[in-house]
């Protein structure tokens, strides 16, 4: 069918790119390797989860930044905790951006903290974006009849 | 508990208070064929194992509870706010009826001090995250010591009593066992480089077709 050839040929051209410009790493395909006909959502149930605990540690970053008497411990963990995430489902370009973010902390450096907190926004609500496309494209796929082409490293 | 249980499935209990990570790692554990259970602090770990303090300084076991619930190998992140999973660790390796449990740490960080702590505490791998089927991999022969060792300890236990106590003494003074650096020095190794040393992703994708 033509249009599944179409959708399968985006999303090819798709993923690869995510992965050419670092918005996602090994890791996410490490999450594909895990779902299976007994565990068909997996990935997205994962992203999903991590979609609601990055929002919610973004808006914890912001208040936290804008305490009178900023707590940079308060502020590292969250930052840490952001880390492990985006790491744990591939999300490197947001995982890197809190590298850094984690130095300022180290050096209580508040406006170095305040530029990192809108990169990051914007890197994740970059990374959302994508993912959200990616998962558009699986279920238009399977809604016109074909399969999800698997990609390897 | 003892022989019937090796034809069961394993159970592995996975402390982490990231909600991603305990969904990760159930996944990786349940596709290695794991009975999981997981839980979001030490705490609840311990409670699960059928850890009871009472008024007195030594932990009291309901022996109901730890009828029930038999765990295989204790698998815990590092950094847990409240009890982390080095403080867990101590605690299992501490406690008569707990200590036999492999306990496997896993961290976001490469601290080569951290893992040496951990190894050296009594941990039997160091998983650096985000963990992989390869790592959950190596944990099959950990278990499998052990359900050899329950086995014996069934027949020895009044024998053994004895011994525990000086046991866990010459333990916490005790070099780091040889068999420590195998692999399990892989992580410190890595950890020297700001890079992990894991294939990196790179544009040599090659799709498989359907």
């Amino acid at each position: 069918m033509e249009i599944v050839g179409q959708l399968q040929k985006q999303f090819v051209d798709f993923s690869t790119s995510l992965y050419g410009e670092g918005f996602l790493d090994e890791q996410y395909l490490q999450l594909q390797k895990l779902q299976d006909e007994s565990n068909p959502d997996f990935v997205c149930e994962v992203v999903s989860l991590f979609f609601d605990d990055s929002e919610k540690l973004l808006n914890n970053l912001a208040t936290a930044l804008q305490q009178q008497v900023v707590d940079f411990k308060q502020v590292d963990a969250h930052v840490h905790q952001f880390k492990g995430s985006s790491s744990s489902i591939g999300a490197q370009r947001v995982k890197n951006m809190c590298v850094a973010f984690r130095n300022f902390c180290e050096e209580k450096n508040l406006d170095g903290c305040l530029r990192c907190l809108q990169q990051l926004n914007h890197e994740y609500f970059l990374v959302k974006n994508k993912l959200e496309t990616l998962f558009r494209l699986e279920r238009q796929i399977v809604e016109a009849g074909g399969t999800v082409p698997v990609i390897v490293a | 508990m003892g022989l019937a249980a090796a034809e069961a499935q394993f159970h592995v209990l996975a402390v982490d208070d990231s909600v991603i990570d305990r969904k990760l790692i159930e996944m990786l554990l349940k596709k290695t064929s794991y009975h999981v259970t997981t839980v979001d602090s030490g705490r609840k770990a311990l409670e699960f194992l059928g850890w009871n303090e009472g008024n007195s300084d030594e932990a009291i076991f309901s022996p109901k509870n730890n009828q029930e619930v038999e765990v295989n190998l204790i698998i815990t992140d590092y950094c847990m706010p409240g009890m982390t999973g080095y403080d867990l660790l101590k605690k299992i390796k501490e406690s008569a009826v707990l200590r036999d449990i492999p306990v496997v740490i896993m961290s976001s960080e490469n601290v080569p001090s951290r893992i040496n702590r951990c190894l050296e505490e009594g941990a039997e791998e160091f998983f650096l995250k985000p963990v992989r089927l390869a790592d959950v991999d190596k944990l099959k022969p950990h278990i499998m010591k052990t359900m050899g060792k329950e086995t014996l300890n069934h027949e020895n236990q009044d024998n053994d009593k004895e011994i525990v106590e000086t046991e866990i003494q010459s333990q916490q003074q005790q070099t780091p066992q040889s068999n420590i650096n195998n692999n399990k020095r892989k992580s410190m190794d890595e950890g020297l480089s700001p890079d992990r040393t894991r294939p990196r992703y790179n544009n040599g994708l090659t799709v498989m077709s359907n």
